[in-house]
């Protein structure tokens, strides 16, 4: 993985709450076996007709989309399905980031596992941060995870809450496995008291 | 005496392996239920560094999401890219080892049916799957959640998981709830009134003299749905229901293991004097059955309410987000659900495909026909359930009513494995999710209970089930 620490990108405006991950990738798109590819059918059902042409009204396939890099979306984002495809296909189309006033556990877990920053922010910069987008199509931010700061045009900014563990590992690029193989020791007298209490086989 | 703890915090402290400052705690995995679609680049994942799967003997496989509910599947799955995952599913485990039921073994089925059915899913236990519905098992007094695969590979890997400790709920239910009010509606009914993102963050632990009074399987639906709450988890203090459920069960304690078991699983419940973070009470004697109108499970009510009112909001948030419901369902504001038309029933799903759902169904369908312009499909959870709904002739009673009785899967709750809706559809079903087109694009869903759903299949249009009780 990538270190992530900070960058700047435009924003993608998406003004609806509660997008479940059903919207962000349809379940038909979760029969493949690899992680790729799955940028092009990012929220496929609202962002294509029927004969598979893009929907010219639709948010992401408007012009301001191109390279922007944080998704800006509505209240108790990525809601529903486990479906870690949700993550994979929004940095398959160049996400870096999503700012919501709340996210769903699984989906956050997931961002921050893949490297996609959840940005949790209240209801007033929520607001003010959509106001800037309809008002600017190439407004842009910039992302310090560092200090955990965004901020805005202006030159104020805000902070973010993240947990320590994963910003830590954010910022070196590592994944949590190795921490998880480096406690195998303590996982294996764990057992050896636990005892056996199923066995599948 | 130590200080008083609830169920979720008993479990939770019995399953922390480590837990270093700064860090989430290491959680030790008692059970993994894996299946076709959340795992393939998991097992990619260990193949690429070269990693084997820590236990297999605490983790079980099957296949339900993306395999056909056809009579002829063992033949011919039609769809390439489906029949692929399931075919690395089977290489997945035969290289790593871990057991698999595959389609064709009496054990396969909805990998949260078959969990419980084998008596893998046990009180006390922490059980994780890559699929949010994980909270089924939470029924037993198990601590049971969804993962992402990234932590299944983890799992796999390791047999524990990274977790910061969520905050506990208690949701009291209190008093008895009337005839005619399911298990599904207990849950609908929380959901509308917390919302779907009302249980982000918490465990929530059901109490109260209505879930008690559940059996098994109905505890098993309510708990599986709690993610719909947003809840990360649901669970339900183990008793004497839970124990006899499990007595017997091929993979359950036996002998003197059993006795010990028992010991421990009594230990389970919350002690007197446990607090919670949050406590939320519903009266179930007042309840009625639900259903849904809109495109998220929160916005669902009383089925002999009318659609809600998009200008009878004041938060403007909400407003806009029940117009863009409404406009995605073609429902009208005010009018009531009763008597609106349907073109498909769908009675299964890992929320309502067990025996007693089937039943439930059954009952309504006895002696009756489906509207001819009803397509009735009844997908029972499991192999196991099919054959007994079949010893029982439950498939008889489907069959003459001219409903569909099909091979067990997830079906047309997920539309990835051939059965779904068209668009425009309507259709009542007894699964989980009435997001836009997760039964199918452009089709339109009406989440409610077995019997409210057979009831609609006979009338073909949204009924009220009470009137079919015995």
């Amino acid at each position: 993985m990538e270190p992530l620490k900070k960058f700047s990108g435009r924003v993608v405006p998406l003004p609806v709450r509660d997008i479940d991950t059903d919207q962000i990738i349809p379940a038909r798109f979760l029969k493949t076996i690899d992680k790729d590819g799955l940028g092009k059918s990012l929220f496929c059902d609202w962002r294509y007709n029927e004969d598979g042409s893009p929907k010219p009204d639709f948010v992401i396939n408007t012009p301001r989309a191109e390279g922007a890099a944080i998704l800006l979306a509505g209240d108790n984002f990525g809601c529903g399905s486990s479906r870690e495809h949700a993550p994979w296909a929004l940095m398959g189309f160049g996400f870096r980031a999503v700012i919501s006033t709340s996210f769903a556990d699984i989906f956050c877990g997931n961002c921050l596992k893949n490297g996609l920053l959840p940005i949790a922010v209240d209801d007033a910069v929520s607001k003010k941060l959509f106001e800037l987008a309809d008002a600017d199509e190439s407004i842009e931010l910039t992302i310090d995870l560092e200090i955990q700061t965004l901020t805005l045009p202006d030159g104020s900014s805000v902070e973010f809450p993240i947990d320590a563990f994963s910003k830590k590992c954010l910022l070196a690029g590592i994944d949590q496995l190795g921490y998880l193989q480096q406690q195998q020791e303590a996982v294996l007298a764990y057992e050896q008291k636990r005892g056996d209490l199923v066995n599948t086989m | 005496m130590s200080q008083p703890k609830t169920l979720f915090e008993k479990i939770w402290d019995d399953h922390v392996v480590v837990h270093q400052a700064d860090s989430p705690a290491v959680l030790y995995i008692d059970l993994h239920l894996v299946h076709e679609v959340t795992s393939p680049q998991a097992f990619e994942g260990l193949r690429e560094r070269g990693i084997k799967v820590r236990r297999p003997d605490h983790t079980i496989a099957t296949m339900d999401h993306s395999i056909p509910t056809r009579d002829d599947r063992l033949q011919v799955i039609a769809d390439p890219i489906a029949r692929k995952q399931v075919e690395q599913l089977r290489i997945n485990c035969k290289e790593f080892g871990v057991p698999l039921a595959d389609m064709g073994s009496e054990d396969q089925g909805i990998v949260h049916v078959i969990g419980p059915e084998l008596g893998v899913t046990q009180p006390g236990f922490t059980v994780v799957c890559g699929d949010s519905h994980t909270a089924t098992h939470g029924a037993f007094g198990a601590l049971a959640f969804g993962i992402g695969t990234t932590e299944v590979e983890h799992v796999l890997a390791t047999q524990t998981l990274l977790q910061n400790k969520p905050k506990s709920c208690q949701v009291r239910f209190e008093g008895a709830a009337p005839a005619g009010v399911t298990a599904k509606d207990l849950i609908l009914a929380l959901i509308a009134q917390i919302g779907v993102g009302g249980g982000t963050g918490y465990v929530l632990e059901y109490t109260g003299e209505a879930i008690r009074a559940l059996t098994m399987e109905g505890r098993m639906t309510l708990c599986n749905m709690s993610i719909e709450g947003g809840a990360r988890a649901g669970m339900v203090a183990p008793d004497d229901k839970t124990f006899e459920f499990l007595r017997g069960r091929p993979k359950a304690p036996h002998g003197a293991d059993w006795d010990k078991a028992l010991a421990r699983w009594r230990a389970l419940p919350s002690d007197e004097g446990a607090t919670y973070d949050k406590t939320i009470t519903v009266d179930a004697t007042s309840l009625e059955p639900m259903i849904t109108y809109g495109t998220n499970p929160g916005q669902g009510v009383r089925v002999t309410q009318a659609v809600p009112d998009p200008a009878a909001l004041n938060d403007a948030n909400q407003s806009a987000a029940l117009r863009k419901a409404l406009d995605y369902m073609q429902l009208e504001p005010n009018k009531p659900l009763l008597g609106h038309p349907v073109d498909v029933v769908f009675i299964g799903s890992c929320t309502n495909s067990r025996i007693s759902d089937l039943r439930q169904a059954a009952d309504v369908l006895k002696g009756r026909k489906v509207n001819p312009k009803v397509r009735t499909m009844v997908v029972p959870g499991s192999e196991k359930i099919r054959k007994q709904a079949e010893a029982e002739g439950l498939h008889e009673i489907f069959r003459a009513a001219g409903a569909e009785w099909r091979q067990a899967g997830c079906s047309m709750c997920i539309a990835m494995n051939g059965d779904q809706l068209s668009p425009g559809q309507y259709s009542v079903s007894t699964s989980n999710r009435n997001f836009e087109g997760r039964q199918g694009k452009g089709g339109r869903t009406f989440l409610a209970s077995p019997l409210t759903a057979a009831a609609s299949a006979v009338e073909g249009v949204v009924a009220d089930a009470r009137r079919y009780l015995s």
